[in-house]
């Protein structure tokens, strides 16, 4: 199979199929908190890709680089951990400095998701299927992507339950929770396009 | 036990965290944004709400217009005079005058006044109620429909439907607008905290057709423009409107008028 059909499969399958809020259940603090209007919904989306992607990359580097070929690779998840944590830090900084319009958008989540599971999931999944640093910017990116989608569609839903008349016990978390198991259950429809 | 997995490890982690830390520190001096000391002082003097009143986008967003001097230093609707003066001592200049105002609703006519011509049980939300037949189920087209798309746009609390229609709560209102334009009717305007007297009907429909449709309607008699004697109250379209800066508060109309729609507040 040529690099680029496994790429596509990859993205598919880490965008939809196994979609990192739906079906591997990271990021749902983000999920569940953001998701009240479309508009903040996009942000974060937009936030959520820009940080894995960037994340995959250096912690692909970093594993591949640096912890494997001296035997480290025991110490891969805090590594990562403090790894993604400055670059986060140093984004917003650079950021704010240089592309001040982009800080605007993304200035106020990009510390929410410093310490979002998702992004160290991300780094972690490519690890474990040892993909390389290629392979990993593709499918952090496409996780991302798939958070995004998920957000959005949450979002959109959120938007409109609350013309609703939702039952008292389940107004508020409980009737999120519920819209979110429902789509998690729609998105299995995905699991038989690859 | 393998010690030195242990001693390793740790000497890894903190080589790293120095690294990082080192990394940190310096980018932070050489990324580092210069912005105006003021600016965020006066982020910090104003209420924090980011309620966007101001037409900045959040508190910071009028910080940095008023530092820049696009922004008056009274620009914040919500922190009033006091804030106001603050923000003036950090820039070094005259606040100026800033009337602390409130929200007023301009109808009376809750459901034992206002006549209803059918009942409605759709959608609870006012913008949508609007399309209904007659601009909704009461009988008067200009009355507030009740339904709470103030409430839901204020972000102090401030208001609240009772019996039917809005009502502000006058302490708790910080005067952003927000319900101003929420409100489909456009029944809601901003006034002075201090005023006394107010109109509390929007209908511009003529005298016996309000009759008709509320017991407590402006019907525009001209009662009370007679009775004032600063001369305060207009008339337009069969509404009376009491101008609050000619206004005085000696309550003239409200006692000569008949459908007591000039409420005391």
């Amino acid at each position: 199979m040529s690099t680029l059909s496994e790429l596509l499969i990859i993205a598919i399958g880490s965008a939809l199929v196994s979609n990192v809020v739906l079906s591997q259940f990271y990021g749902l603090c983000p999920f569940l908190g953001v998701s009240k209007q479309l508009k903040t919904a996009g942000g974060m989306g937009v936030a959520v890709i820009f940080v894995i992607t960037l994340a995959s990359l250096v912690s692909a580097l970093i594993y591949q680089f640096l912890l494997a070929p001296f035997g480290l690779d025991y110490l891969k998840t805090i590594v990562f951990i403090l790894v993604i944590a400055a670059l986060v830090q140093f984004v917003e900084m650079f950021l704010k400095k240089n592309v001040p319009s982009l800080y605007q958008s993304l200035g106020v989540y990009l510390p929410l998701i410093t310490t979002n599971c998702a992004v160290l999931g991300t780094a972690l999944t490519n690890v474990q299927e040892e993909y390389n640093v290629l392979y990993a910017v593709v499918n952090g990116f496409a996780t991302a992507a798939g958070f995004a989608i998920a957000i959005c569609i949450l979002a959109g839903i959120r938007e409109k339950m609350r013309y609703n008349n939702v039952p008292k016990a389940f107004q508020g978390m409980p009737i999120v929770l519920v819209t979110a198991g429902l789509m998690a259950i729609a998105f299995c429809g995905f699991s038989g396009l690859l | 036990m393998n010690t030195t997995a242990i001693i390793t490890a740790v000497i890894v982690i903190a080589l790293l965290g120095l690294i990082l830390g080192l990394f940190l520190g310096f980018s932070a001096k050489a990324f580092h944004v210069e912005t105006d000391p003021r600016e965020e002082k006066i982020t910090g003097t104003l209420p924090g709400n980011n309620c966007g009143g101001c037409g900045y986008p959040g508190c910071s967003g009028l910080a940095a217009a008023i530092v820049a001097g696009d922004a008056p230093v009274n620009g914040c609707p919500v922190g009033g005079e006091a804030v106001a003066k603050k923000v003036a001592e950090i820039m070094g200049v005259d606040a100026g005058e800033s009337i602390r105002m409130v929200a007023f609703v301009r109808c009376a006519g809750d459901c034992e006044q206002a006549g209803r011509d059918y009942e409605y049980h759709g959608e609870q939300d006012c913008r949508m109620a609007m399309f209904l037949p007659g601009g909704g189920e009461k009988s008067c087209n200009f009355g507030c429909l009740g339904y709470g798309s103030c409430v839901s746009a204020c972000p102090f609390d401030a208001i609240h439907v009772e019996k039917g229609i809005a009502v502000v709560d006058k302490e708790a209102c910080k005067a952003c607008g927000k319900c101003v334009e929420a409100c489909p009717k456009k029944l809601i305007e901003l006034i002075p905290y201090d005023a006394k007297y107010a109109v509390a009907c929007a209908s511009k429909d003529k005298g016996p057709d309000v009759m008709k449709k509320c017991k407590t309607g402006c019907v525009g008699c001209m009662l009370c423009k007679k009775n004032c004697p600063k001369e305060a109250v207009e008339i337009a379209d069969f509404l009376a409107h009491i101008d609050q800066e000619k206004c005085e508060g000696c309550g003239a109309c409200a006692e000569k008028c008949p459908k007591k729609v000039i409420v005391k507040l």
